[in-house]
């Protein structure tokens, strides 16, 4: 834990409270609708945003407290804005070198190269912004975001602006960012899609209140939370890749004991993946299922119940080491008697591998 | 010789009156237009109105209160500095705040259309204050500043009621194109008022066609 914040602001048609303790390692999603204060957050971490009586402090250095507040310019952070925000009087090139420069050489742990690299930018460096798609921009703004060597990368809904052809082009560079370098991540979204496929961390925040924070399958699956709720509620499962089956185009996966079969074969075995299971797409059998066309049946232990108005329940169950959640009708529910404790078998009807 | 000894020197004079004047509306305009673009001074409107007053002002009025402010016996006198009505510096001191809404003016344009916006960028990319406004606002404000330079290089050279008033007549040191020709209408000679007339027709027309080039967004009656 090694990002704190803590402040109470109240405006006259806002108010924000937080008090969080966040890792710094991984990405962590600040989780909200717009207007639940998820962007006044992230300046005050930058300080852009100075919140009187507010105190932040990151690995142990105070960024604001009593007196103190490290400008902007002094936090070893970067910032990536909704909106891809490029210098116009310079071109792709310099836009990348203007942060670089400013930083000391010892300090300098992302090479530009590098950055260029990643984000798969080398063709546009000599053009001038404005020429530039909005996809394209955007992706100069993260590499020149990364090119000062963060310890901690902000970014504001950096999707946001784009239409989903871009967005599919930009998050599997947002993904290998995270797996390549090692930079801690602070994400703004009201996507849900994204925070699955990116997020270890979440934080929920609804009308400047912060509903819950921790790892991204708990906040997921929490029934007392309002992602559990949602008509896509899922349940997300890290697991890692044992074999794969040409033949039928399937892929084997093993978390903690389990194996799960999933459509298409193109992963490695050892690969790690995250694997989606809507709720939907979860139903439970009491006995075994024998003769049933479904490949993934698990026993599991029911955690929790939740009606859902009064036609739906969304079951908790446990499922070795991970929660899972499965949505029945209330009179399933009713004839099986299904009750907190009981064994019983999740049969899951589909399975998504994200990236 | 279209141009007589005496018209090149006021004409010579003029150019150097607009540039030093120029010069100096740059120097204090440029961090007066910049607090003016940032402050949420509640009473900021008092100085906009104060720096437009030039532009609602006959130039004898504004010249009458220079005079009697840098006149041999006015308020700054007392203070031991020399009078200076009557000289170069006082012409430079007149023009200088005549001037002051037509550079002002452009550059409060300029550095509000950049917003605020380049300039976190640039602080989250680890610029300090100063270095933000030299690399980011002095560079994006550019259409501005060229706006700012041509509008108060050619409305310096325009003036004639302040100088008259506070510079006088004097050939070589404060006698400046637009009294010239005065002198050449009253004494009939048309032929010497044309060639300096149409000679600051062409010029001004040539610099305002510059900033409308520059700056496609510029219009000079917004104010």
């Amino acid at each position: 834990m090694s990002l704190d914040i803590q402040f109470n602001l109240q405006r006259a048609d806002f108010a924000l409270h937080v008090d969080l303790s966040l890792p710094a390692t991984g990405i962590t999603a600040i989780f909200g609708p717009s207007g639940s204060g998820k962007t006044t957050l992230l300046r005050a971490i930058a300080g852009l945003e100075h919140i009187p009586g507010g105190e932040i402090s990151f690995k142990g250095q105070a960024w604001q407290q009593d007196t103190t507040f490290t400008p902007t310019h002094m936090r070893s952070i970067a910032y990536v804005f909704q909106e891809p925000s490029l210098f116009a009087h310079l071109n792709v090139r310099q836009n990348l070198q203007y942060g670089l420069k400013r930083i000391g050489e010892n300090q300098r742990r992302v090479s530009l190269d590098n950055a260029v690299a990643l984000l798969d930018i080398e063709k546009l460096l000599e053009r001038q912004a404005h020429t530039l798609s909005g996809g394209e921009q955007q992706r100069v703004a993260i590499a020149r975001a990364l090119a000062v060597s963060p310890e901690l990368l902000l970014m504001d809904e950096p999707l946001s602006s784009l239409d989903n052809k871009l967005k599919e082009e930009i998050l599997p560079y947002l993904e290998s960012l995270h797996k390549e370098l090692d930079i801690p991540i602070l994400y703004v979204s009201h996507a849900t899609d994204e925070v699955a496929r990116l997020a270890d961390t979440l934080v929920i925040l609804k009308s400047g209140e912060i509903l819950g924070a921790g790892p991204i399958q708990e906040m997921l699956t929490r029934l007392d939370l309002p992602l559990s709720h949602r008509k896509d509620a899922e349940t997300l499962i890290h697991a890692t890749v044992t074999s794969t089956d040409a033949e039928f185009d399937l892929t084997s996966m093993e978390c903690d004991g389990q194996l799960f079969t999933v459509s298409g074969n193109t992963l490695a075995p050892g690969t790690r993946a995250r694997l989606r299971i809507a709720a939907q797409d979860v139903s439970i059998t009491l006995d075994k299922q024998t003769g049933t066309s479904i490949q993934n049946i698990f026993p599991a232990t029911v955690i929790e119940l939740q009606e859902e108005g009064n036609a739906q329940v969304m079951i908790k169950l446990q499922l070795g080491d991970n929660p899972l959640l499965a949505r029945l009708t209330r009179k399933s529910v009713q004839e099986l008697s299904i009750t907190p404790g009981m064994q019983v078998y999740a049969q899951i009807k589909s399975v998504a591998v994200l990236a | 010789m279209m141009l007589s000894e005496a018209d090149i020197t006021a004409l010579l004079l003029t150019l150097k009156l607009a540039l030093v004047s120029t010069f100096i509306l740059l120097l204090i305009g440029t961090p007066f237009a910049w607090w003016l673009a940032k402050s949420r001074w509640r009473y900021k409107f008092l100085l906009e109105a104060l720096v437009a007053l030039p532009l609602v002002l006959p130039p004898t009025v504004l010249g009458f209160y220079l005079l009697v402010l840098l006149g041999a016996n006015g308020p700054l006198s007392t203070f031991g500095i020399a009078p200076v009505a009557f000289t170069f510096s006082g012409l430079v001191f007149g023009s200088v705040i005549y001037s002051m809404p037509f550079v002002i003016q452009p550059l409060h344009d300029a550095f509000l259309s950049i917003g605020k916006r380049p300039m976190e960028v640039a602080a989250t990319l680890r610029a300090s204050p100063w270095d933000r406004f030299f690399t980011i606002a002095l560079p994006l404000a550019r259409p501005g500043f060229i706006t700012a330079c041509v509008l108060g290089f050619a409305h310096t050279i325009g003036e004639f009621g302040v100088v008259l008033m506070i510079g006088g007549n004097i050939p070589g040191q404060t006698q400046v194109l637009s009294i010239a020709i005065y002198d050449h209408v009253e004494s009939l000679d048309y032929t010497s008022a044309h060639w300096l007339s149409g000679g600051l027709i062409a010029l001004s027309f040539l610099m305002l066609a510059t900033v409308y080039a520059t700056n496609k967004r510029f219009r000079i009656f917004r104010l």
